[in-house]
């Protein structure tokens, strides 16, 4: 008796000592940036980067809130192409996934495979390159940052597996009381998916949000630079972002520039609302990643 | 009166046959039609491409375009694979992926076992929601946040040593460091979001076995490894064989960001993505770019193939196709 109580003991301190390392190793970087963002450049200077400032600075965020051309903008191009981005990229995956999980769909094999072999084989970046730039000409638009993503495979493949819980007998219902399809689709399979459209749509936001591959690739103007790309230019040029600070309206002096700070005040400023978002939809992702799993 | 109702009956029981069949063919037409949408974007962004890659075997000239531009056979191939970069990038593609899929495996796997020791509901959630923050985060933050450590002059790192007597480590400029860096970086950010995944599948394991072997006096080692284990068997098959199938593509955030580019750092951190990436955005090489994508997109679908067709032997329910 004594003996399982010590294992159960032992059990206890090591699942708390691991889980516990791991979620404090999870957060130290984030509190890390927040700190660094609210030193002031002579602290950095002077102690190198600490966990906890010596000294509460807000200079960097004045910075960037008083000189917010660029930041600005690239903060409303990222929020349009979320919002854009979501909005289509659902609408296009729930229509498709929808026929998908009907086994009376006479094509759904056909087509099923035609999504599914996507994920098998792609033809890489190069020949995406050039057909979008060179054939659709969509270099600089601000569809270049949206369509490519919009019919993603595994989402696709996932909503159906959530469509395919619905029993057929309510489609069926709905048909003998003399429904369309798209009535059918509309007024019962998507009310009832609310949990799963909201999942996938947090995926695709999740992607847009994070993305820098498309501006990565079919980006150059200035004003389609979303958060992700400027925050590469401004790690790539280091003077990048002086220079857009400077050119700007406002006369500030150059050595004084809280370089240090000012880098991971935009690194908060590009990942804080996700991080913020993220608690409250934390179930709806957990049962994404579970439906995910199963094979669909 | 009773032949009357049943003969009714037998009438509308046709006629409703008849109203399905129509309704079949209605009902096909409109589903196809609520398909074309994304039909038409996986054509546009995933099937017309692959007609590009044609490129590998031409001179690829923009002004002439695909169809005009010259045959040259192998010749970028010849010239990919005879250059130093093909065996590097091949080597580093492969190499690091593989030791991504056995830590994170490892790491992910235990991290869910520990979780379902976890009897308190608030600290699950505590753990399911901080495990998942860095999933959250792109690459290029995270190479802030990396910077933010491993910066030579005032990095949290050196600043410590510093502290401890030992001398400042220019972490950006020995090749050597880098790997175990790149993996302790995509452990973090990936062990959590994965632990998730096998912890679902833990928590779908019927309770009763457990019961019984306890009953039976089994301990706990061994009800990981004769119940927990081979339970999740199906489910680790699946994830890591998809990720074998991607073993040949690198995460190309993870490579391309946090070494920043940094050519000294290259003989450990260029991959097969970054390598093609920076042929055709930075030294125009097309030529080259678009053989080395060829090269990764035919070994990329015969190892997702082959893997499949291992496992289907092992066991046809877990294979993916």
């Amino acid at each position: 008796m004594i003996k399982d109580k010590k294992i159960e003991l032992t059990k206890k301190i090591i699942t708390a000592v691991v889980l516990g390392g791991f979620a404090l190793l999870c957060f130290i970087p984030i509190i890390a940036v927040i700190s660094i963002s609210f030193s002031n450049q002579q602290d950095i200077v002077n102690f190198g980067y600490k966990l906890i400032p010596q000294n509460i600075d807000l200079t960097a965020y004045k910075y960037i809130l008083k000189s917010p051309a660029q930041v600005l903008s690239a903060y409303k191009v990222t929020t349009i192409v979320t919002v854009l981005g979501t909005l289509f990229s659902l609408s296009v995956i729930a229509l498709i996934a929808y026929p998908l999980s009907r086994m009376d769909f006479r094509y759904r094999k056909g087509i099923s495979f035609l999504v599914f072999f996507t994920l098998l084989f792609n033809a890489g970046m190069v020949p995406l390159y050039i057909v979008v730039t060179k054939v659709y000409q969509m270099k600089d638009t601000v569809f270049a940052l949206i369509l490519p993503y919009a019919a993603n495979a595994w989402h696709i493949l996932l909503l159906r597996t959530f469509f395919s819980k619905i029993p057929y007998s309510l489609i069926e219902a709905a048909k003998l009381d003399g429904a369309g399809e798209i009535q059918t689709f509309w007024k019962i399979i998507l009310p009832l998916s609310k949990p799963g459209l909201a999942t996938i749509g947090l995926f695709i936001m999740l992607m847009y949000w994070n993305d820098w591959w498309l501006s990565l690739l079919f980006v150059e103007s200035q004003e389609l630079i979303p958060l992700q790309y400027m925050m590469y230019r401004i790690m790539s040029e280091v003077q990048y972002l002086t220079q857009q600070l400077t050119s700007s309206s406002v006369v500030i002096d150059r050595t004084a520039l809280p370089t240090e700070s000012l880098r991971m005040a935009m690194c908060v400023f590009a990942a804080g609302p996700m991080l913020f978002v993220f608690p409250f939809f934390q179930k709806y992702f957990v049962k994404g990643i579970t439906v995910g799993s199963l094979k669909g | 009166m009773v032949q009357m109702w049943r003969r009714k009956s037998l009438n509308t029981n046709i006629s409703i046959k008849k109203d399905r069949n129509s309704f079949k063919d209605n009902t096909t037409k409109t589903l196809l039609i609520m398909c074309l949408p994304a039909i038409g974007l996986l054509l546009a962004f995933n099937y017309v491409p692959m007609l590009w890659m044609t490129m590998a075997f031409k001179r690829y000239r923009a002004d002439l375009g695909l169809f005009g531009s010259e045959w040259v056979g192998f010749d970028n191939f010849k010239f990919f694979f005879q250059s130093q970069d093909a065996w590097r990038v091949t080597r580093n593609t492969i190499g690091l992926n593989a030791i991504f899929i056995v830590l994170v495996l490892i790491f992910s796997v235990t991290f869910a076992i520990l979780l379902s020791n976890v009897v308190r509901k608030v600290w699950l959630k505590f753990y399911q929601t901080v495990f998942f923050f860095p999933y959250f985060l792109s690459w290029i933050v995270v190479a802030y946040m990396l910077f933010s450590f491993l910066n030579m002059d005032h990095g949290i790192i050196n600043t410590w040593l510093n502290k401890l007597g030992i001398d400042s480590i220019k972490w950006y400029t020995e090749a050597d460091y880098w790997p175990p860096i790149l993996t302790l970086s995509y452990i973090w950010k990936n062990a959590g979001y994965y632990s998730l995944i096998y912890f679902a599948g833990i928590l779908g394991i019927d309770k009763s076995y457990y019961e019984a072997a306890s009953l039976d006096g089994a301990s706990n080692w061994q009800m990981i490894t004769k119940i927990t284990l081979p339970l999740l068997m199906p489910i680790i098959i699946i994830v890591t064989l998809l990720q074998i199938g991607r073993i040949f593509f690198a995460d190309f955030g993870l490579f391309y960001f946090l070494p920043r580019q940094i050519g000294i750092l290259f003989s450990t951190t260029d991959v097969i993505d970054t390598y093609v990436y920076r042929a055709l955005r930075v030294t125009g090489e097309t030529g080259l770019a678009t053989a080395a994508g060829l090269y990764q997109s035919i070994v990329g679908l015969i190892l997702v193939v082959s893997a499949n067709a291992i496992v289907r032997r092992i066991n046809k329910e877990s294979a993916l196709f």
